[in-house]
């Protein structure tokens, strides 16, 4: 494991957002960017799953409307966040709240992946409904509080990140 | 701008006991950072479903002025909540805000968005008979998500200038 982190660390882009004082600012820009329209579109589903927003549309139609943008903004997350972490990888392995974010990260990945198989496999059928199953409201709940600590979590790395330097 | 009224109300403030307090606390900041971050989150992404309706861009199945009332109000319910907690993060370290050039540029901006904003607003029909997307409409959409990207991309770099 520590010897692919240090590969990583020696790669020619890891040295170059290093050495580059303008990159890593303007990656982190971009993560940014990218992880407020990720929370932000999904909040928005998930708002209307919980029953607190929109209640007059139907969740078809939210989702339909949303779930696009967050998966444009997740990809342009997924690439600047992979950069920003190969430039610093040792670094970031070893800080508890990067882990704690990637844990939660697939958390909310597998609470996605139960929703789009089983609860929400057919969105349709509650384009009548206002209130949404009980099962519906839980995910959504769920969701939004694991999205809102991945948030978090992001934002303690760059008050509790130490340098671990790499011996190659 | 970064004469010495500034700095001497940033050395002012600094000291006070509150800007004290919120020094002294470790999750004091990343909290309000973080609760920044989500405001600006539900902010961004109504003001994208906004400008991309008026300019066309993706799902026309609602008119510009049922997309505008649909998500203008995330925008005004955002405002606030940005204001407290970047106000408490100003307090909590006022030069690396107020003299920060990337910060100011951003106030600069934010002004300048709202005003768009009002007025993309206001040409909504009332009776929800659809919003005539003239060229001034569109052009005000484009400046609107360029001034977004603008302040976000200062709110980041004020940790680097």
């Amino acid at each position: 494991m520590n010897d692919i982190l240090i590969l990583l660390y020696n790669s020619h882009l890891a040295q170059t957002v290093r050495e580059n004082e303008l990159l890593f600012p303007w990656i982190e820009t971009f993560h940014v960017l990218a992880i407020t329209l990720v929370f932000g579109s999904i909040a928005l589903v998930d708002l209307r799953l919980i029953g607190i927003r929109a209640l007059n549309r139907p969740i078809s139609k939210i989702s339909q409307e949303l779930l696009p943008i967050t998966w444009v903004a997740f990809l342009l997350a997924t690439v600047t966040g992979t950069i920003l972490f190969v430039s610093n990888a040792l670094s970031y392995s070893q800080n508890f709240y990067f882990i704690s974010k990637i844990i939660f990260l697939t958390l909310a990945g597998i609470n996605m992946l139960c929703f789009q198989l089983v609860i929400g496999r057919n969105l349709e059928a509650w384009n009548h409904l206002q209130t949404l199953p009980y099962s519906a409201r839980v995910s959504g709940a769920i969701s939004l509080i694991l999205w809102a600590s991945i948030l978090f979590c992001g934002r303690l790395i760059g008050f509790t990140l130490e340098p671990v330097l790499a011996i190659s | 701008m970064r004469n010495s009224a500034l700095l001497d109300f940033c050395a002012y403030l600094e000291n006070t006991p509150l800007a004290l307090a919120i020094q002294g606390s470790f999750w004091m900041v990343p909290l309000m950072q973080t609760l920044h971050i989500l405001a600006i989150s539900a902010l961004l992404i109504a003001a994208l479903m906004i400008n991309f309706r008026v300019l066309n861009v993706g799902n026309k199945s609602d008119t510009a002025s049922v997309v505008i009332s649909q998500y203008v109000n995330i925008i005004w319910l955002a405002l606030p909540i940005l204001f407290i907690s970047g106000s408490i993060l100003i307090v909590g370290e006022p030069a690396r805000s107020l003299a920060n050039p990337a910060f100011q540029m951003k106030i600069i901006m934010l002004l300048m968005v709202i005003a768009i904003t009002l007025s993309i607003q206001k040409i909504r029909a009332p009776n929800g008979t659809p919003l005539r997307s003239d060229r001034k409409v569109k052009l005000l959409a484009v400046l609107s998500l360029m001034l977004w990207f603008g302040i976000v991309a200062c709110g980041r770099w004020i940790a680097y200038t």
